[in-house]
């Protein structure tokens, strides 16, 4: 076994179990927190892969931005669900069911499928890979729809959630 | 070198807490915390699949990017609803949102 295996194993145990936590979590602040932890696992898994970039990114957008909106709007409605009294609804082992039957299908499809075990290729152009991501964006024959298509969702998003969120009568 | 199948198996694991957590949850800020969880797993699929099968693409990789931006907006626009609707109701219980159901 090797140092990254190593690595790969306890980062991978500490962040499920941080997403557990997430989910089961009886306070909303907790679980926010948590999300925060199990999002920087995610991140180094991103490392692991040799994607910088996108670690980068992951901290930057869902730890400095989505994971504290989601403090900002626990914190907001705090006082409807306090900490007592059940956090998930009856039927809570039909979810928990679903899930598990889901994991186990993947994981079988998963263990008989022959890709798995492709062999780590080595990347080429180690330098030049970030600036030819950042060009297939912007260029024509590329990516350069859905990346316009995604601005004019975020701006979207940001309008509609001003309009949803803000205070009518002021 | 560690095993494409690892992060695959990870990530399932991931996606399948997360889609718990959006079964399970009453809280409805609860809920879109399990879908932020499912939205992480498929982006650490789109990684590792770009990186074992096909490292000298781009596409994982631009994939990835809008996932990340998609996500962004539903999490702006789900939590703008769920503090309009408390401050309407004084309730973020996803039962309790029951104003369009038929």
């Amino acid at each position: 076994m090797t140092a990254e295996q190593i690595i790969f194993l306890i980062v991978a145990v500490v962040t499920l179990v941080a997403a557990l936590s997430v989910v089961i979590s009886r306070n909303l602040i907790h679980s926010a927190l948590w999300l925060i932890l199990t999002l920087f696992g995610v991140a180094i898994f991103y490392v692991l892969l040799e994607a910088g970039f996108f670690a980068v990114i992951q901290v930057i957008v869902y730890i400095g931005a989505i994971a504290i909106l989601f403090i900002f709007a626990a914190m907001l409605t705090r006082r409807v669900m306090q900490d007592t009294g059940p956090q998930s609804n009856t039927n809570w082992w039909i979810g928990a069911l679903i899930a598990l039957f889901l994991l186990a299908g993947i994981v079988f499809i998963l263990l008989s499928w022959r890709g798995s075990t492709t062999p780590l290729a080595e990347l080429e152009n180690q330098s030049g890979r970030l600036s030819q991501l950042g060009l297939s964006l912007v260029s024509p024959d590329q990516y350069v729809l859905p990346f316009e298509l995604a601005s004019v969702l975020l701006v979207a998003g940001m309008i509609g959630a001003i309009f949803v969120a803000g205070d009518k009568k002021q | 070198m560690i095993p494409l199948s690892w992060y695959l198996i990870f990530a399932a694991a991931l996606f399948c807490i997360g889609l718990y957590g959006v079964l399970a949850r009453k809280n409805a800020i609860g809920i879109l915390m399990g879908i932020e969880l499912m939205l992480n797993s498929v982006n650490v699929n789109l990684i590792a699949f770009w990186r074992y099968r096909a490292p000298n693409g781009i596409a994982g990789q631009a994939f990835a990017i809008i996932v990340f931006a998609v996500a962004a907006a539903e999490v702006a626009v789900g939590l703008a609803l769920i503090i309009s609707i408390y401050r309407r109701r004084s309730s973020v219980v996803a039962d309790e949102m029951n104003l369009m159901k038929w």
